[in-house]
């Protein structure tokens, strides 16, 4: 991918140059580097801020931070409760962090698209691409976890064998096996699937438009893009709060004897 | 665009902000949360009871008024009505008095009077009989006639 055809001039040249990682290795056992350095980073930030919350966390009157974090930890408990009525350690905890790393990577997406990948290009970066939503496998690693999570949690609320038999014997008894166990599988696996792509494909569209924006003349460029900045603004908050209630279902549905 | 190792990294990423969140972020903010809902449930119960005795305390004041009235009231009745009973016998104290003094002035009007007619029965018959004594000095025996001058001087009064 990454040749000396894409330094030339011209749209597609911009474009693919801007949807192209920083990567080393190869074949399976390539990195992304750009989106392993910024992930890291968000979560770090993430994790500095909460942390930095709860270790002066007081029933008292609670400072500007608390109460930030106590309206994240309160809006997403209730999300939880809605929709998941069991007791669990993990998934509120699970939630917020999908949340706010999610929300964060999509934030990316609002920094001018030049902005960083020149920065990085001054440092010797050639290729940088700084919105880890927009590569698959960063998507894929949440969606994959929670579809893990997905099967843990079937098979330690149901027994192995209660788990099989929801999948052998719903949603049309005994005597459909086969088709059940494909409609089941099919739809075990779309939630990963659907979870990971729909937060990729937003996020990759929204992107691009950015870039398609970022190639027209400069007296157009801030009418476009700053509705389409707002707009993104809804876009990236509600893609993370989609990523999180989805996954409380997915894994409350988990939860459920049918 | 394709899957790689990156996914693997972004799974262990992902592992640990979720282990550290639930391990060092949820719990105390968490109980921070519920410890101050707790505190504001605490209080809010302690000024409805405080408010509820205020409100006892209204109540029982405004009884120990009224009993205070009441016993006012009876007190002042029960004055007026003693009141009136002195009146009443200082009435008829003054009243026996009077009869009393009206009697016993009676008595010495009687009595008196009865002393002037007594005089002046012995004068006159002293008077009678020293008139006859002098018109009957020469006939009449005035031992003698003692008797009959009585009888007339007791004719007089």
């Amino acid at each position: 991918m990454a040749t000396e055809a894409h330094a030339a001039e011209g749209a597609t040249g911009y474009i693919v140059h801007h949807l192209t990682p920083l990567s080393v290795g190869e074949g399976f056992w390539t990195l992304h580097l750009d989106t392993l350095f910024f992930s890291a980073v968000l979560g770090g930030l993430f994790i500095w801020f909460f942390k930095m919350a709860a270790e002066k966390a007081t029933s008292d009157v609670p400072g500007l931070v608390q109460n930030f974090a106590e309206m994240m930890i309160e809006f997403v408990d209730s999300q939880v409760k809605d929709s998941f009525h069991g007791k669990s350690e993990l998934i509120a905890p699970l939630a917020l962090t999908i949340f706010c790393w999610v929300f964060l990577f999509n934030f990316m997406d609002l920094f001018p698209v030049d902005l960083l990948p020149m920065i990085g290009s001054m440092m010797g970066i050639e290729y940088l691409r700084v919105v880890p939503s927009t590569d698959l496998n960063a998507t894929f690693a949440m969606s994959i976890s929670v579809f893990f999570l997905i099967i843990f949690y079937s098979i330690k609320v149901k027994g192995p064998w209660g788990f099989a038999k929801e999948l052998m014997f719903q949603p049309f008894g005994p005597w459909l096996l086969p088709f059940n166990l494909l409609l089941k599988l099919v739809e075990e696996l779309a939630k990963p699937i659907s979870l990971a792509l729909r937060l990729f494909g937003n996020l990759y569209a929204g992107e691009l438009i950015f870039i398609l924006i970022a190639l027209l003349p400069w007296a157009i460029q801030p009418v476009l893009s700053f509705p389409w900045a707002i707009f993104h603004i809804l876009i990236i908050t509600l893609q993370a709060f989609i990523f999180m209630v989805l996954t409380i279902v997915y894994l409350s549905m988990a939860h459920e004897d049918h | 665009m394709s899957i790689n190792a990156t996914l693997i990294g972004q799974m262990i990423t992902f592992a640990l902000l979720v282990w550290f969140t639930m391990k060092f972020v949820w719990p105390p903010l968490y109980q921070s949360l519920e410890e101050r809902k707790k505190r504001i449930a605490d209080g809010l119960a302690a000024a409805e009871k405080g408010q509820e005795e205020m409100e006892l305390a209204e109540k029982r004041a405004i009884n120990v008024l009224k009993e205070a009235k009441e016993q006012s009231a009876d007190i002042v009745n029960l004055a007026q009505k003693r009141a009136n009973e002195i009146v009443e016998e200082s009435k008829d104290a003054a009243k026996k008095e009077g009869e009393r003094l009206l009697v016993a002035a009676q008595a010495q009007i009687d009595q008196e009077l009865q002393q002037v007619k007594e005089n002046l029965r012995k004068e006159v018959s002293s008077l009678a009989l020293n008139a006859a004594e002098q018109i009957l000095s020469a006939e009449i025996d005035q031992a003698k006639h003692q008797e009959i001058l009585n009888k007339v001087s007791n004719q007089i009064g």
